[in-house]
């Protein structure tokens, strides 16, 4: 007897007992469309995440200070004081690495803004003109910090798009005056909105020119001799040169420090290493997620396991009769895994189809600020088919097995 | 001599139950030529079904041997009974066992299925056609009544055109008018088309219409139409009224 003939026996089964095998067929097509969402899903998170790390600029790497020891006691990254203003304009010397195409030393601090009645506790960042490149930024209104004004220390602040909005409302910012710990700062500009949430979203951020926020806003330390700053954003030329120019900054910096690799006292992290960092964690969730689906799938099969065997034993007569009119075992053996099969492989094809439905219906939807575009990949669709096919084989084998071993004259005489 | 369609020679059958051996047949000879139409009867523990089941192929004698139509049926392997049974034997049930919700002709095709036959439906449906069924085609076993279920049974026994049909209780789910007709069925392709047919049955009334009666008791078979007085019966004290002989040791002569 042929596969063909099997199947077209195990359709006409199934056909007979409709209700039951779509229940059996339920299972598998939870399963199945829950596997492939929840990659979809995941995937769709992972570009969402990756897509916002790289509006930063890809080709970002951020110096920051090292670590003091207190006591003995390493503090943490940052916590030192040892980058300066002038480590920022060595970096950007020309010639000096090849790698690095600008650099945008950054100095923070906190600070009240008030505008008349209305004030909001806000990131208040020293900045140099280079900033708005450097970290691709642009301007809603008005005018970006300019050189003259770094070097005048000109009480100037361009508003973050979420502080512009909660101190003006719809009024237009631009020539205003706002303080800023109790110094008065006109305001030259305001930033367009870039999304992002979160701590150190540029949204909820007050730029002044770097000079400005050094002297005036917490008064910042001095380092052999030159202002600290807290972090230097360094553009590199392209995304290839990113270990280059990590190799040359740290030289440089190395030189002027008179440090060497381990008790260097700042650390350069690039964009790139961040995006690797989230995509390590959201593969991570994403496969959790799939081992999740993965269970209910596990779950469906033996739901298909129970059935058959609900299967075989109400079928125990027209087994024994099969076999009466010439049925072999290994007719019998292929009818019931041929059905199983039947079942799940169906019950995938549904699930695959049910998936691309859902995908569609919650590609608006967005958690916080990661918008759910579920992204189905062939991959995924034939992951989770080639899984039910199996299931089905696996939890088909054993119920099949014991149709096929059936003895005839007790399968026909079975009530 | 006749061809020889069921040739069983002191066939024994013992099931172990647990500890206790339980000897279902002891020493059956019997034999049924081409074209007879032979009653197999007995109370109910006798052992008639079991001989009911090795002469159907389902199982295998102990000891002694069967030959069914010159093949010699004792050491074949489960699949290659299989093939027998498909070949050579169709069966007829007394509760019919017609697949649920699957109509008439495909119902009686299913032996053909397992033979590899290619033109099922034009077979199927002249059988159907041969026992009077053949406006019936599409119907399910739920919409025909107990007679016409029956002779789809009846139809899927004869549509591998076996040697031999094999009758287990045929009339026993069925009235009296039902059971006449399947009985001339029967009686038909017997006297008409010579097929040899075997019916299990304790209803005497039943077991008279056929030509000759083999009777089983206590795992022994006697023929009623062969009486030869005997002294030694097995069981003779339970022995039914009429002078019970056993078929020859030596084989026989019919």
């Amino acid at each position: 007897m042929s596969i063909l003939e099997s199947l077209q026996i195990a359709v006409d089964g199934l056909v007979a007992n409709k209700l039951r095998a779509i229940l059996t067929m339920l299972g598998i097509i939870i399963g199945v469309a829950a596997v492939i969402v929840m990659l979809g899903i995941g995937r769709g998170a992972q570009a969402s995440i990756e897509a916002q790390i790289q509006s930063n600029g890809t080709n970002l790497l951020y110096v920051r200070p090292g670590s003091t020891q207190s006591s003995g006691v390493r503090q943490a990254q940052g916590s030192a004081a040892t980058l300066t203003y002038a480590d920022a304009q060595a970096l950007a010397e020309p010639g000096a690495a090849p790698a690095v195409k600008a650099v945008a030393p950054e100095y923070n601090a906190f600070g009240q803004v008030v505008y008349q009645g209305t004030n909001s506790n806000s990131r208040v960042t020293g900045v140099t003109p280079e900033y708005l490149d450097v970290r691709i930024l642009k301007l809603a209104s008005g005018d970006f910090i300019d050189a003259a004004a770094v070097n005048a220390k000109s009480t100037v602040a361009v508003l973050g798009a979420n502080v512009a909005k909660t101190l003006f409302g719809d009024a237009d910012p631009i020539g205003q005056s706002i303080r800023i710990n109790n110094v008065a700062f006109r305001v030259i500009g305001v930033l367009a909105s870039k999304g992002g949430t979160g701590f150190g979203s540029l949204d909820d951020q007050v730029m002044a020119p770097i000079t400005t926020a050094q002297a005036r806003l917490s008064g910042s330390g001095q380092f052999r001799g030159s202002n600290n700053v807290s972090t230097i954003n360094v553009q590199i030329v392209d995304a290839a040169q990113n270990d280059a120019a990590i190799q040359q900054v740290t030289a440089i910096l190395e030189e002027r420090h008179h440090t060497t690799g381990d008790n260097n006292d700042f650390s350069v992290l690039s964009q790139q290493d961040i995006l690797e960092t989230a995509a390590t964690t959201t593969g991570v969730f994403t496969l959790f997620l799939g081992a999740i689906a993965g269970i209910s799938l596990l779950v469906g099969g033996i739901g298909i396991m129970n059935i058959m065997l609900v299967s075989v034993t109400e079928r125990t007569r027209e087994i024994g009769l099969r076999k009466a009119v010439g049925a072999r075992r290994g007719d019998i053996l292929m009818q019931f895994l041929v059905e199983a099969t039947v079942l799940s492989v169906l019950g995938g094809l549904i699930g695959v189809g049910i998936a691309f439905g859902v995908a569609h219906l919650i590609g608006g939807m967005s958690v916080g600020s990661i918008s759910l575009n579920p992204t189905i990949g062939l991959d995924s669709v034939l992951l989770a088919s080639l899984f039910s096919i199996g299931v089905g084989l696996f939890f088909g084998a054993y119920p099949a097995n014991r149709a096929a071993g059936l003895n005839p004259i007790e399968a026909l005489r079975y009530e | 001599m006749l061809n020889r369609v069921i040739d069983i020679e002191h066939a024994t059958k013992v099931y172990q139950m647990g500890d206790v051996e339980v000897r279902a047949l002891s020493g059956v000879t019997c034999h049924v030529e081409q074209g007879e139409f032979v009653a197999i009867t007995g109370p109910s523990g006798s052992g008639k079904s079991t001989l009911m089941n090795i002469i159907g192929c389902l199982d295998q004698p102990t000891d002694g041997a069967y030959r069914l139509d010159g093949v010699e049926v004792g050491d074949l392997n489960d699949d290659e009974l299989a093939a027998i049974r498909n070949e050579k034997i169709g069966f007829v049930f007394q509760s019919f066992n017609l697949l649920p919700r699957v109509p008439a002709w495909k119902q009686v095709a299913l032996p053909l299925v397992y033979a590899g036959a290619s033109d099922r439906r034009e077979r199927a449906v002249a059988v159907l056609e041969e026992v009077g069924l053949g406006e019936r085609l599409d119907h399910k076993p739920a919409e025909l009544s107990g007679g016409q279920q029956q002779r789809v049974a009846i139809a899927r026994a004869l549509v591998t055109q076996p040697s031999l049909l094999l009758a287990d209780e045929p009339t026993g789910n069925l009235d009296s008018k039902a059971g006449a007709e399947v009985m001339g069925i029967f009686k038909r392709l017997n006297r008409q088309q010579g097929l040899t047919v075997v019916l299990v049955t304790h209803d005497p009334a039943v077991a008279a219409q056929a030509d000759r009666t083999i009777r089983i008791f206590d795992g022994m078979a006697y023929d009623a139409a062969d009486i030869i007085p005997q002294d030694s019966a097995p069981g003779e004290s339970e022995a039914p009224v009429m002078v019970q002989v056993t078929v020859a040791q030596n084989g026989r002569r019919s």
